[in-house]
């Protein structure tokens, strides 16, 4: 589904991702933890080329994003994003938030694209918030729209940058919950988090960063509970 | 024509081209950085060989400047919209002239309410700079009044209440503006 390629970024001489390799599967969910300033969310913001990557591949479904012929818009928009704030559109509606995509990037008739965020909107749990706007709402409530803006393009991928880091404790379970739902139902996923019991639970594979390199990768309950390197072990010390 | 000239100044930080960019930037500082009065004089008496009048002087001048002033605005607002609107936009799929429509635009255009109200205030007060090319605006007419009646203080009374009878309704209307807009 996703494969990466010796990815490198730099921003001006700091050389944030050293060599990235990874392959991620159909319907896989793939958390990404570390430290911050590890290189994470640039990896994750390299897989929908939001940011420019200066050596290296990414290949998502066939179409190779690095190379300067792909139309990074149709891509784009075959991958779904979830920021860590969530970055809705306060001047439009719930609605509106979610039927943006739909009705311009892919032409589908407004009436139609209304029912269909309606529905969107339903799953997530916010089905009685289309006509609100934005600035109402919480912040796991805000998320959760975010996620069905996404949703409403129908991806193949979903790509999560630190999906709770900016909610309330007590909200951070609504949203955890949704992004569980997506997993089983067989959305591929790649979640940049800190949610540690998440990672465990629902994650079908961990890769752990540190300076810009995969350091450590593997299934969830062996990260966590057999961590072997020696990174790894302490970054798993100080949060656990 | 100011507000036809102005948004065309503000895109310059869309149209890529450097040299663009480059005439846009000396544009708005030389404009910005010179009184307005010289402004005037200069164009009146710099263009007298193309002998284009003074009143046509004064609207070719009173747009230069002002559409420079309002290139900052519109430049300052479209900025101070957090980067992460774009971001959302384009990882939706819409291209960067869609972002830019759609997502952009609305917000930054709230913005600048406030300061393109200020800026047409200004822009209208300007105008009695006119007089010194003999501009047949009111506070030319106020001075050949005056000098031939040395009524000087209530003529001049006259042309501020003028000036207030057009700029404080703006106001009012500005600041319902504003409040529609929720600024």
């Amino acid at each position: 589904m996703i494969t990466v390629k010796d990815l490198h970024k730099s921003f001006g001489d700091n050389e944030v991702l050293k060599g990235i390799d990874a392959e991620i599967k159909s319907q896989e969910v793939l958390c990404v933890i570390g430290p911050s300033g590890s290189g994470k969310s640039t990896f994750l913001r390299c897989l929908n080329l939001l940011e420019d990557v200066t050596s290296g591949e990414v290949e998502i479904d066939g179409d190779v994003l690095t190379d300067p012929k792909v139309d990074i818009n149709k891509v784009r928009s075959q991958v779904g994003m979830v920021f860590q704030h969530f970055n809705l559109f306060p001047h439009k509606t719930v609605l509106e938030n979610v039927t943006l995509g739909p009705v311009k990037v892919k032409g589908m008739p407004e009436a139609e694209a209304k029912q269909y965020g309606a529905k969107l909107l339903g799953k997530v749990g916010l089905g009685d918030k289309a006509e609100a706007y934005p600035e109402s709402l919480s912040g796991g409530q805000k998320q959760r729209v975010a996620i069905a803006r996404s949703l409403a393009m129908d991806p193949k991928v979903m790509l999560f940058d630190e999906p709770t880091s900016a909610l309330d404790p007590e909200l951070v379970g609504d949203v955890l919950e949704v992004m569980k739902d997506l997993a089983n139902e067989g959305m591929t996923m790649v979640v940049v988090t800190h949610e540690m019991g998440f990672a465990k639970e629902v994650g079908d594979r961990v890769f752990f960063m540190d300076e810009g390199v995969i350091m450590e990768e593997g299934d969830p309950n062996q990260i966590f509970d057999n961590p072997q390197n020696p990174r790894t072990q302490s970054f798993l010390s100080k949060i656990l | 024509m100011v507000l036809f000239w102005a948004p065309l100044q503000g895109l310059e930080d869309f149209l890529k081209s450097i040299f663009f960019r480059w005439i846009s930037t000396v544009y708005v500082e030389v404009i910005r950085g010179t009184p307005i009065l010289a402004q005037v004089l200069f164009i009146y008496y710099g263009l007298t060989a193309v002998n284009i009048g003074a009143l046509t002087s004064a609207i070719i001048a009173i747009t230069l400047n002002a559409g420079a002033y309002i290139a900052e605005i519109v430049r300052g607002a479209v900025h101070s919209i957090d980067k992460g609107q774009h971001e959302a936009g384009r990882a939706i799929g819409l291209t960067e002239k869609q972002t830019m429509r759609y997502i952009v635009w609305p917000q930054a255009f709230k913005r600048m309410i406030p300061p393109l109200g200020n800026q047409f205030i200004i822009s209208l007060k300007d105008t009695s700079l006119f007089s010194v090319i003999a501009v047949g605006e009111v506070l030319y007419m106020a001075k050949q009044y005056y000098n031939s009646t040395f009524e000087i203080f209530e003529t001049l009374i006259m042309v501020c209440i003028f000036y207030l009878i057009i700029t404080i309704p703006t106001s009012i209307i500005l600041r319902n503006v504003e409040r529609k807009l929720d600024v």
